[in-house]
């Protein structure tokens, strides 16, 4: 029975280049499986489409590229959805690099809704150092905390940053979080603390954690937990994109994980009644 | 002296920030949001000592031959490129020191900094970041034993909660009846991560709180004081 004993003790390069062939052929050829849309991500989008045109939101960018496959996709549904709307996006980074993430998913929308206007219907501050007290800041001066958008022009010149003093005329926060500071922060400050609503989207691996602040308080309305919840809201959108076909290569790759999990246990309990057997 | 200050300036600033709170009229409130504006200059001269601070182990590190001594090497010369073409060329927002030139901007298509962030450090990022699928892979399949019932447990939900995260979990149980949905495996993984993860969650989220506020309290009291360096 060395066929058992051998399930126990796999190479893990044979598992390693099963998972790439298991990713990477779906990410060539798509197979369309089908998608629910759980009420977590609904809630999100119900909020969105929930509020009147010309509403102003903020979006806060707190990932940079090591987690942009999971949570870009969300980024850009959510901005379409806004753009289709006429909801007005505001948006800033807490970390460094969501300044690029944030222009790198603008350019992308804005490619396809030509009547949006850097300034009135978005405009990026940029990013600002300090987390949690930098949230606490804006909730009190949100001016002397971006004077400025990202290429440096005063706030004052842009009409959608008009009668923007504090958090009161925003819609609802959003916030992209891939860790800390992050979507908990805003939930602390920006609903906790001043009674904003908050949503927001963080990657599979946060989702667990940030999950419990989905309540009957609604610290946080909704939440797109990792690339499906982003294929989620593609769907309810209705502009499937990466994160639909990347739904795939995830969904094979945790089919072979399963695979290997029962091997594994096929291997302990057939080896284990031969070592009780024995004795 | 030098440490007996800092605790009274970290002892008078704390409680000033807790009273604040609970006090919302003048001077309180708008002494607590000046502090909160100091607390942002300072983070923005922290990240230059943090490069400072970067460059300096890294040249330790290489002068002295340290194990693995090119890697910092190559570590040293991406953060000079990058800091040399932002401050030289600017970014897509903010111009630099001089104007790009259009020949270069027709080859790279953007500017050099936004060039190598796009097509360089943004495809290493996601790269290391999904080297995980693979660890993660090997992982599961040598720590889910089913040992003891607590173990099984654990396997059947993580199982449960795998299949209903994936598209395949949706097609699996799309055909049980919209009056049996509970059975559909992505509101079976739902109903796993909303209740049994999330209690388990809550008490955690309950018990760091508790910490932060000892931890904090301890550092206004002056009974830790590793913040002030030394032993």
């Amino acid at each position: 029975m060395k066929i058992f004993e051998r399930f126990l003790h796999i190479d893990r390069r044979i598992i390693f280049v099963l998972i790439f062939i298991g990713v990477a052929l779906p990410l060539i050829w798509t197979l369309g499986f089908n998608l629910e849309v759980t009420e977590n991500v609904q809630s999100v989008y119900d909020l969105l489409e929930g509020l009147e045109p010309g509403t102003r939101i903020l979006i806060s960018f707190d990932y940079g590229p090591s987690t942009k496959p999971e949570i870009q996709p969300m980024a850009i549904a959510l901005m379409e959805q806004a753009f289709t709307n006429r909801i007005r996006i505001i948006a800033i980074a807490l970390w460094p690099m969501g300044v690029q993430m944030c222009n790198e998913a603008f350019e992308k929308v804005s490619a396809e809704y030509p009547n949006i206007e850097y300034g009135i219907d978005f405009i990026n501050l940029g990013y600002k150092v300090g987390g949690m007290v930098t949230i606490n800041h804006m909730a009190k001066d949100f001016r002397s905390t971006f004077p400025t958008d990202a290429g440096g022009n005063p706030v004052d010149e842009f009409p959608i940053m008009k009668g923007i003093k504090n958090f009161d005329k925003l819609g609802c926060v959003i916030s992209l979080s891939a860790g800390d500071p992050g979507l908990k922060q805003w939930v602390m400050i920006a609903h906790d603390t001043f009674g904003k609503p908050v949503c927001g989207g963080t990657t599979a691996v946060q989702a667990p954690i940030m999950l419990a602040y989905v309540n009957e308080q609604q610290q946080l309305v909704g939440l797109l937990g990792g690339l499906k919840g982003a294929a989620e809201y593609e769907l309810l959108v209705n502009k499937p994109g990466f994160a639909t076909k990347g739904m795939d290569a995830q969904s094979v790759a945790h089919i072979i994980i399963i695979i290997f999990i029962l091997i594994g246990n096929i291997g302990y309990f057939a080896t284990r009644k031969q070592d009780i057997m024995k004795a | 002296m030098r440490r007996q200050i800092p605790m009274l300036i970290t002892f008078f600033v704390g409680t000033l920030i807790i009273v604040s709170e609970f006090i919302p009229h003048k001077p309180f409130g708008t002494l607590s949001t000046s502090l909160e504006g100091w607390f942002l200059i300072i983070s923005g001269f922290a990240i230059i000592l943090g490069q400072l601070s970067l460059f300096k182990v890294n040249i330790i590190k290489i002068s002295r031959k340290a194990p693995n001594w090119p890697y910092y090497i190559i570590a040293l010369v991406s953060f000079s490129i990058m800091v040399i073409c932002g401050i030289l060329w600017g970014t897509q927002k903010q111009p630099g020191l001089i104007p790009i030139s259009d020949k270069m901007l027709n080859f790279f298509g953007y500017k050099p900094f936004d060039y190598i962030f796009k097509y360089m450090f943004e495809n290493l990022s996601a790269t290391m970041f999904s080297l995980l699928a693979f660890f993660m892979a090997s992982a599961s399949y040598r720590a889910f034993r089913a040992r003891s019932p607590e173990s099984t447990l654990l396997l059947v939900a993580a199982v449960l909660v795998m299949l209903g995260r994936t598209t395949i979990g949706s097609s699996l149980t799309g055909w049980i009846p919209e009056s049996l949905s509970f059975l559909h495996l992505p509101n079976i993984a739902s109903f796993i991560m909303k209740y049994p993860n999330t209690a388990g969650q809550r008490a955690i989220l309950m018990c760091a709180g508790l910490g932060v506020i000892g931890s904090s309290l301890r550092i206004i009291l002056g009974i830790e004081r590793s913040y002030l360096g030394g032993k």
